[in-house]
């Protein structure tokens, strides 16, 4: 299947904040953070349907999320992965000296992953933490 | 409670006109009293001077715009840190030291009382926050208010009255201590980057002038009968030629008379009055004023100072006076930091290093001894660095060097590397005037206590008094073999006591004692016109509301001291 | 029959609204809704007294279950676990008050801990860069009272800050704003079309992680020296467009996200927007201020700096306070596997660091002090829960331009739960008695 190669960048949504505070453990969770958002011409190139679980890799990990269309597009090239567990399975983690991780612009590759589940928050970071995939 | 004597010391106490005898100071119940039972703790002060704890009326010590210092300048730490030790938190900081080493850097050196220079009142949260983080000495803060818009507003229409309400409101809603002024008018053109140079450039949009902000605002401050008076850093600080604005902002005070139950004489506090006695057109021909400027103060009694010494130190400044840090970083290209704050004030902070190398600074130097020297009553002139502008408080020991030994100050005159521009520049040289320990009691303790309203309170060793009382390893009866021998003595004591509580033995916290708050609660008629144009510019303009504006709950001041003043008869 | 409490304080983000009204019983005893706060911090106030809160601390069995202990016991495991540590991390605070900020710094002083905050995450470069270059800001009434000219730059307030726009930044009609957002020209920097970037006046789409560039672009272009046709992906007149609109303003702001902390450049990012401010300063009146995620690490920096002397990363291992981000830095220290327990309160790395850090939490001993359950809870191996800051206990908090507003107490919290400060008070006073401390 295709794989298409994307500009990376994570952070905030009213979604996002709503469901974190609702508790990260819940669905509502996954649903405002377990998405990738894609560019129109970027779910082209990919040849998928939107709402299709996708994996994303990076040189850092890898990870299971749903491929949405972008609310706040157009912007080719570049996905969007609110902040939160599932990003960070896959941003940089390399500060640079700074004290800050690299969590914008991180080369990363999406390919069709139709029948991967989606993880929930905090069972994704046990999991990761346990070594499983 | 407990009781101590301290024998045989050598007393300076100008409360009570003692010159140095030989005389015992007794304390009990936190208080200084005549005598005390057989089973009062000895101290020892033979062959040691006695005098009142020191008050400080004018620092940087507490607040928004030092913390942007401390937090934008992690320099400033470097080889500083203390270790925590016993009952020491542990310390960092030089020029901005952190609020445990503020109060604990203070108290060894017989500082107990010490008054935070400005709070932007939108801030006294804050500010009360390191006030109860900063141990030992007692501390009040002074509330802005010569950029406040209610303020403007209302002695634009000559209400003072009015203003005197407003006043009482913001001294109750930031448990503030006086009536402070800095760079009137010009910090709120400041919004615009504009500022105002002279007592007369009016602000943009109000329209009035500073100087008709400074007079409102003494009439205010007189028409409560506040234990301190307008506390004023005049328009154009630092540059060339700014002696004149501050001749004519002191003319402002002509024929005012202070009005109060507290003991104060004075109308106007000018504060760090060395930034603001230069004379000259440009930085070349930078010479000192100082001799017009005391000659102004000297003649006219209604009227206290501070110096505001340079020490010669890589310091921070930090003021109010947000256009003049502007025009510093521009000189010196050193990091600048500015906040505006809405309605009310401005701050801005840029580091600086006093090079005894240039000219300039080392004038600087000159004019702040040179302003000391020449006052004629030391009741009026108090010894300051403005900390941390002209350099850090933990200098001031090093100051009282200069001023009570011609020796010591010459040799640091005579050895500056452009010397004879810098003598030729000032009239130092020429100055043999030393202060004697009796004159420093008054300029650092007695004085200032009673320019603040506190001249019952403390500053003295009458019986009554609060037990402050600091004792140096500094015996006047002995000829001077070493002026270091001054600023070592000065720089730790061998006994403070805090509200009769011993807090340092031998230059080391003993204890933390137990801080006050000092704060004024005045009372006034109802205004019903001022409550209404509060709470219409709290909807309106101010970005919190009012009522959490007003919040200042016992968190914040946990052990508060109101001077209660009744303004409801005026 | 219902009692309305007025100037609550939303205890969210940096924004810090304080214009809430919730409405409770009449008896006190449960939120019924709240008036004035965005969608986020309306479900912070109704989602805090769900009834599948958990209420009492736990602490994780071998096998993947929870134990409930008492509070007592949890303070004794967490005191045993700091004051036995040779390098704990002390992380978080952001979403504790500064009562509770301040007692967590003793024990911090006491154990030699290194204490950090989610600045570590957020503004920690922005810190770096001021204090490399300084920093011209103001309050936000200022912006909503003076400012003509906005620049949003690599931040999205429709979603992050949601009622700062509205409150602060564009709509209101300030004393010399009368005409609102009529008064106003917004400009947006943003490698997307956000919904922030749909309101400008001028949005520049620069390419991501080019901001340095751009920033650099715009000194030029103030200057009026030559440019290339394109930078970051924007045309050089869009370029000069966007800063003739700064320089003829009357006063103008940048405001500033992770889009340019957390971009490659970091806090070189920050270094050049606060050289761009500080230029434009010779035109006219301008500022620039970081919008500050979390609604008290503003306030954690204040107090950290105040206490120690630095605004986060502080590192207390050798008895005296030391800073060097990258070095003393959350992230760094635990990648480098440096830390042998973590303590965290007020925030939520499980779900926030990189994995890889995550990781390292999960490996050592750890006590997670949270109301939620969440990533890092679910990777320690004590979980504590507390009241919620700013709903069942006030305390003070800084907003994003560090203006101080003391949170109010609307409820209390569940029978029994402890606030972050008396668990911290509890914790203190063990390890006081632990390190032989009077």
């Amino acid at each position: 299947m295709a794989k298409i190669t994307l500009n990376l960048i994570s952070g905030r949504t009213i979604s996002q904040g709503v469901a974190m505070e609702g508790g990260k453990e819940k669905d509502l969770y996954r649903k405002a953070c377990g998405i990738i958002e894609m560019d129109d011409a970027d779910f082209k190139k990919l040849g998928c349907w939107k709402n299709t679980n996708v994996r994303v890799t990076s040189p850092y990990g890898t990870v299971i999320v749903k491929a949405q269309e972008t609310s706040q597009g157009p912007h080719p090239g570049v996905g969007f992965i609110p902040m939160g567990p599932w990003a960070n399975l896959i941003v940089n983690p390399n500060t640079y000296s700074t004290g800050m991780p690299t969590f914008k612009g991180v080369p990363v590759e999406v390919e069709v992953a139709m029948d991967q589940p989606i993880l929930l928050g905090v069972e994704l970071v046990q999991k990761a933490c346990r070594g499983e995939s | 409670m407990a009781e101590y004597i301290i024998k045989n010391g050598f007393v300076f106490d100008p409360v009570q006109g003692i010159k140095g005898e030989k005389s015992d100071v007794a304390i009990k119940d936190g208080k200084i009293v005549k005598d005390v039972s057989k089973s009062a703790k000895v101290i020892d002060a033979a062959g040691k001077t006695v005098m009142a704890g020191a008050v400080e009326i004018h620092a940087h010590i507490a607040g928004p715009k030092v913390n942007l210092g401390r937090i934008y300048r992690p320099e400033d730490k470097l080889f500083t840190c203390t270790p925590t030790k016993g009952i020491e938190r542990t310390g960092s900081g030089n020029s901005i030291p952190s609020t445990f080493k503020t109060g604990y850097e203070y108290a060894k050196m017989g500082y107990t009382t010490c008054m935070e220079a400005a709070m932007p009142p939108m801030f006294s949260r804050h500010v009360h926050e390191e006030i109860r983080d900063t141990p030992i000495i007692d501390e009040g803060a002074f509330p802005v208010f010569g950029n406040n818009w209610f303020v403007m507003e209302y002695l634009k229409n000559n209400e003072v009255e009015n203003t005197a309400a407003y006043i009482a409101w913001l001294l109750r809603a930031t448990k503030g201590y006086a009536v402070k002024v800095v760079n009137p008018g010009g910090t709120e053109a400041w919004g615009w980057g504009l500022n105002c140079l002279s007592i007369n450039d009016p602000v943009p949009y109000f329209d009035i002038t500073p100087a008709e902000i400074v007079k409102g605002l003494i009439e205010a401050n007189e028409y409560l009968g506040l234990p301190h008076s307008m506390h004023i850093h005049p328009n154009n600080l630092g540059n060339p030629g700014c002696y004149q604005t501050t001749l004519d902002t002191l003319n402002l005070a002509e024929g005012y008379k202070a009005k109060n139950k507290f003991g104060r004489e004075q109308v106007m506090h000018i504060t760090h009055m060395q930034f603001h006695s230069y004379g000259g057109e440009n930085w070349g021909n930078f010479e000192s004023k100082a001799t017009e400027i005391m000659n102004y103060v000297n003649s006219h009694k209604n009227l206290t100072m501070d110096t505001g010494n340079v020490t010669l130190d890589e310091t921070t400044t930090m003021t109010a006076d947000g256009p003049f840090e502007h025009h510093l970083t521009g000189l010196n290209h050193l990091k600048w930091a500015n906040c505006d704050v809405e309605l009310e004030t401005a701050a801005g902070v840029v580091p600086y290093i006093y090079s005894p190398d240039i000219k300039v600074c080392a004038i600087q130097w000159s004019i702040g001894l040179e302003l000391a020297l020449l006052a004629k009553d030391p009741m009026r002139c108090f010894i300051t660095t403005d900390h941390p502008n002209a350099g850090p408080f933990t200098r001031y020991p090093r100051v009282f060097k200069w001023l009570m030994s011609k020796k010591a100050r010459d040799e640091r005159l005579n050895t500056f590397k452009n010397a004879d521009k810098v003598i030729a520049a000032s009239t130092l040289g020429s100055i043999d005037r030393e202060i004697t320990l009796y004159e420093l009691a008054q300029m650092t303790r007695a004085g200032p206590a009673k320019s603040l309203g506190l001249a019952n309170i403390c500053g003295g060793l009458k019986p009554g008094m609060d037990a402050d009382v600091a004792v140096y390893d500094f015996n006047p009866d002995k000829p001077l073999a070493d002026p270091e021998m001054i600023e070592t003595a000065f720089s730790r004591a061998a006994y403070v006591f805090k509200s009769g509580v011993q807090v340092v033995t031998h230059g080391d916290i003993v204890s933390i004692g137990n801080k006050r708050t000092l704060w004024v609660d005045v009372k006034v008629n109802d205004n019903p016109q001022v409550m209404r144009d509060i709470k219409e510019k709290f909807l309106k303009y101010y970005s919190m509301t009012q009522a959490n504006y007003e919040s200042l709950g016992h968190h914040f001041v946990p052990n508060p001291f109101a001077l209660e003043v009744d303004a409801t008869q005026v | 029959m219902t009692k309305s409490v007025t100037d609550v304080v939303c205890p969210f983000c940096g924004t810090l609204c304080d214009d809430l009204e919730v409405t409770v019983t009449d008896d006190g005893k449960q939120i019924l809704d709240v008036y004035n706060a965005c969608a986020i911090g309306a479900e912070k106030f109704l989602h805090s007294q769900a009834k599948d809160r958990i209420t009492r601390p736990r602490l994780q069995q071998p096998d993947g279950t929870w134990k409930e202990i008492s509070y007592d016991e949890a303070a004794d495991y967490t005191a045993k676990m700091l004051a036995g540590a040779k390098k704990p991390l002390m992380y978080g605070w952001s979403s504790v008050n500064c009562e509770a900020q301040s007692v967590g710094n003793e024990i911090a002083e006491m154990c030699r801990a290194c204490v950090d905050n989610t600045a570590a995450v957020c503004h920690g470069t922005t810190l770096i860069a001021v204090q490399d270059i300084g920093l011209p800001t103001c309050t936000l009434g200022e912006v909503k009272n003076r400012a003509d000219t906005i620049i949003f730059w690599g931040c999205n307030p429709c979603h992050a800050h949601p009622r700062h726009m509205s409150r602060y930044s564009i709509f209101p009609r300030g004393f010399f704003t009368g005409k609102g957002h009529k008064s106003r020209k917004l400009v947006v920097v943003d490698p997307r079309v956000t919904d922030t970037a749909k309101m400008a006046d001028i949005h520049l789409q620069v390419t991501q992680g080019q901001d340095y560039e751009l920033l650099n672009a715009f000194r030029v272009a103030i200057r009026g020296e030559w440019l290339p046709d394109v930078v970051a992906g924007i045309p050089k007149e869009k370029i000069i467009e966007a800063t003739n609109v700064m320089k003829a303003g009357r006063f103008g702001i940048i405001f500033f996200g992770m889009g340019v902390t957390q971009s490659l450049g970091k806090n070189h990012n920050i270094d050049e927007a606060i050289a761009v401010t500080k230029d434009l300063n010779e035109y006219t009146k301008f500022s620039i201020m970081p919008m500050r995620g979390h609604y008290n690490v503003t306030g954690s920096g204040e107090v950290l700096a105040w206490q120690f002397g630095y605004p986060y990363s502080v590192d207390l291992t050798r008895g005296f306070p030391r800073y060097n981000p990258g070095d003393t830095s959350s992230i760094d220290l635990l990648n480098r596997g440096e830390i042998d327990a973590a303590f965290v309160i007020g925030s939520d790395p499980g779900a926030h660091f990189p994995i890889s850090a995550v990781k390292k939490i999960s490996q050592v001993n750890s006590v997670c002090v949270d109301p939620h359950i969440t990533p890092t809870s679910g990777v320690s191996k004590l979980h504590v829960p507390v009241a919620f800051n700013g709903v069942e206990t006030g305390g003070n908090a800084y907003r994003m331009d560090n203006v101080p507003i003391d949170c109010r107490k609307v409820v209390d919290a569940p029978e029994g739960m402890l606030t972050d400060e008396q668990f911290l008070v509890m914790v203190r006073d063990r390890v006081k008695k632990l390190k032989g401390v009077a």
